[in-house]
C-alpha cells in the first residue's frame, strides 16, 4: 500500500521550525480536532532557542559585550540560516566570527569577529586531544649545529589567531564578569591558545611570534621558521619565543631533523 | 573530521553489564564535580548525555572518568535520530559505540524522536507519526544501533505536543511492537507520559496500564513547565528545570508498585541547582525504591 511507504513526514515537519515565514504543517493536529498552530511553535521555540543558547555558550565573551539582546537576535540570524550540520553541538558556530564580521549592526565593533574567533579556538583547545606537551630538556639536548633544521610536531590543542585589533586583551577582559577598564582596540595582537594539561590559556604573541608559531606548526624547520619571523618583524627573538612556545605547551615532541 | 567505524574485531570487546538493580541517579553536571568527589563513593549512577563526551579529549573526559572510576554510568544518547526517516549518521553510530566500549555504561539508552533532517541537525526530539512504515524504519535503526553497541538499548517514550493524523497506533501499541520486534528495552519517562496525557486529553493510567512495564530497564523523573495551547488550555512543557511535580511522583510509585524497583534517574538539565538538590530529589525516589522488591528480570506480563 503506498500509505504505508509514506515517510515524508520530516520533509513536512522540519522546513517551517527555522522559517517564521511558513505556515506550520498540516499534517500536525492538536488532539479531538484542536489546532496545532501554538503547539508546533514549542517544536520551533525549542529549536531557535536551543541552538541561540548553543551559540551563547560558545561565545560568551562576544555576548558580554553585545549584551543579551544584541547576542540573540545576531545569533538568530546565524541559526536561522546556518542550522548545525553535527549533532556535536561543540562544533557548532564555526562560521559565526564570519558571519559577525559581515553583520550590519556590528561595524561599530570591527574587532567583535576578532574575539569570536579566540572565543572558537579556546573551545576547540578545550576539546582537543590530550597529549603530554613537550619537555623543554628536549631543546637543549639537540646539538647548536643541527637545531636549524629541528621540526616541531604541534600539540592537538594549540591555535594561533591572528588580529589587527587588541582581540586578546578585549577577549581576555570579557570572559568573566570582572568589570571592564578602558582598551586601546586598535593595537595589533596575535594570540595563542594552547592546552597543555586541563586548562585552556591565551596568551599575546611577541612580533614576528605568530609568523614563527604558525611556520613550525606546520612542520618547517626551526630554521626557517626564524626567517620567516624575522621578515614580519625585526624585533623577533628567537630564544625567547622558542622558549616561550615550549613553557606554552605549545608542541608534543621535537626532531632533529635530517641534516 | 573523520570518523571511521572500527573493524569488528578490534577495540575493548564490549561487556554485557550487571544489572545496578532498584538505585536512583541523577544527571551529572560539570558544575557538581567538586561537590561530588567531596561525598566520595555513595549509592547510586550518574547519567550523562552522549554527545557531550565525543570530544576527543580535554576536561569532559576526565571529568567522566573520575565519576565512573566510582560509580555506574547511563549513558543517554540525545541526538541518534531513530525515528527519523533518513538512514543514522554512521559516523555518530560509531563515536557512540566508541564511548559503549570507554566507558563500559551500566545503562544506555536513547529516544523515540529524530533531531536531524537532511543535512541540519535541530537539537530538538522532533515527534514522529505511529504507522506501519514508521514502525520499520525505527526498527531497522534500533537494529543497527544495537548490533554497533552489541547490547540492548532502552528507548525512552516521548513527550509530544502534537498528534499526527496519519498514525495508526497508538503510542503504547508502537512501543509495544518495537520491543518485541528488535529485543530493545524500554526507558520509562514518567513525566513525559504526564506530559503527553495533559497535552493530548488522556488517561496516564491508562496509558501505563497498556505500557509494555516488564520492559521497563530504567525510568526517568524530571520537573514540567505549564503553557497554554492554541484553546488557551494547559499544554505541558518537558522543560527539565525543576523538581519532579506531585503528579509525578504519584505516578512513579504506581509504576514502582506494579514494575518493581528499576534504576530510577532525576533528570535536571537546565536552571541547574546545587548538587544537594539532586541528592535529596534523588533520596526521595530511592525511598520509594526501597519499599519495593526488586523488578523481575525478563519477561512481558502484558496480556496481549
Amino acid at each position: 500500500m503506498p500509505h504505508e511507504q509514506d515517510l515524508s513526514f520530516a520533509a513536512a515537519f522540519a522546513p517551517a521550525l527555522l522559517d517564521p515565514a511558513q505556515d506550520p504543517p498540516t499534517i500536525v493536529t492538536g488532539p479531538n480536532g484542536k489546532a496545532a498552530a501554538r503547539r508546533y511553535a514549542v517544536y520551533r521555540n525549542n529549536v531557535t532557542v536551543s541552538l541561540i543558547d548553543a551559540l551563547a555558550s560558545i561565545y560568551p565573551a562576544v555576548q558580554r559585550i553585545t549584551g543579551p539582546d544584541f547576542f540573540r537576535a545576531m545569533a538568530r540570524f546565524h541559526v536561522r540560516s546556518t542550522p548545525p550540520s553535527s549533532p556535536l553541538l561543540f562544533d557548532y558556530g564555526r562560521d559565526f566570527p564570519d558571519f559577525i564580521e559581515a553583520y550590519e549592526h556590528a561595524q561599530a565593533m570591527p574587532w567583535l569577529a576578532d574575539v569570536a574567533r579566540i572565543e572558537r579556538a579556546w573551545l576547540d583547545a578545550y576539546h582537543a586531544r590530550d597529549a603530554a606537551p613537550l619537555s623543554p630538556v628536549r631543546l637543549s639536548a639537540i646539538a647548536p649545529e643541527r637545531l636549524a633544521d629541528a621540526v616541531f610536531i604541534p600539540h592537538p590543542a594549540m591555535r594561533i589567531v591572528r588580529s589587527p585589533f587588541s582581540a586578546a586583551t578585549i577577549f581576555a577582559t570579557n570572559r568573566d564578569d570582572a568589570p571592564v577598564e578602558r582598551i586601546d582596540a586598535s593595537v595589533p595582537e596575535d594570540a595563542l591558545i594552547t592546552r597543555p594539561d586541563f586548562d585552556v590559556t591565551v596568551r599575546h604573541l611577541p612580533p614576528g611570534g605568530a609568523a614563527f608559531a604558525a611556520c613550525l606548526a606546520s612542520g618547517r624547520p626551526l630554521g626557517e621558521a626564524a626567517a620567516s619571523a624575522l621578515e614580519t618583524s625585526v624585533e623577533f627573538d628567537i630564544a625567547s619565543n622558542i622558549a616561550g612556545l615550549i613553557d606554552a605547551g605549545a608542541f608534543t615532541s621535537l626532531a632533529a631533523g635530517d641534516a | 573530521m573523520m570518523t571511521a567505524i572500527a573493524p569488528r574485531t578490534s577495540v575493548v570487546p564490549l561487556r554485557y553489564p550487571s544489572p545496578i538493580g532498584g538505585v536512583a541517579g541523577t544527571s551529572f553536571k560539570p558544575e557538581h564535580l567538586p561537590a561530588i568527589l567531596e561525598a566520595g563513593p555513595q549509592r547510586g549512577f550518574f547519567e550523562v548525555h552522549a554527545e557531550n563526551y565525543m570530544g576527543a579529549g580535554g576536561p569532559p573526559h576526565r571529568a567522566l572518568e573520575m565519576i565512573r572510576r566510582d560509580h555506574p554510568l547511563s549513558l543517554h544518547g540525545v541526538c541518534m535520530s531513530i525515528g527519523g526517516p533518513q538512514p543514522l549518521d554512521k559516523a555518530h553510530l560509531a563515536r557512540f559505540r566508541g564511548l559503549v566500549a570507554r566507558y563500559q555504561p551500566a545503562l544506555v539508552s536513547e529516544h523515540l524522536a529524530w533531531s536531524t533532517h537532511e543535512t541540519s541537525f535541530l537539537n530538538d526530539l522532533l515527534p514522529l507519526p505511529y504507522t506501519e512504515a514508521s514502525l520499520r524504519v525505527v526498527c531497522e535503526h534500533i537494529d543497527q544501533v544495537q548490533e554497533a553497541i552489541r547490547r540492548p538499548l532502552l528507548l525512552e517514550n516521548p513527550s509530544t505536543y502534537v498528534a499526527f493524523r496519519e498514525s495508526t497506533m497508538g503510542e503504547t501499541d508502537f512501543i509495544r511492537a518495537i520491543a518485541e520486534r528488535t529485543g530493545c528495552g524500554v526507558l520509562l519517562d514518567v513525566n513525559n507520559v504526564f506530559v503527553s496525557a495533559t497535552n493530548h486529553g488522556f488517561s496516564a493510567l491508562d496509558y501505563l496500564a497498556d505500557f509494555p512495564l516488564a520492559r521497563v530497564g530504567e525510568i526517568h523523573l524530571a520537573g514540567h513547565a505549564e503553557q497554554a495551547d492554541d484553546e488557551g488550555d494547559l499544554l505541558l512543557i518537558d522543560s527539565h528545570d525543576g523538581p519532579v511535580a506531585d503528579a509525578v511522583w504519584k505516578l512513579y510509585e504506581i509504576v514502582i508498585g506494579r514494575r518493581g524497583a528499576v534504576p530510577t534517574l532525576i533528570e535536571w538539565d537546565s536552571n541547574i541547582p546545587d548538587w544537594s538538590v539532586l541528592q535529596a530529589e534523588a533520596a526521595a525516589a530511592q525511598a520509594i525504591l526501597d519499599r519495593t522488591g526488586p523488578a523481575a528480570l525478563t519477561g512481558d506480563r502484558h496480556a496481549a
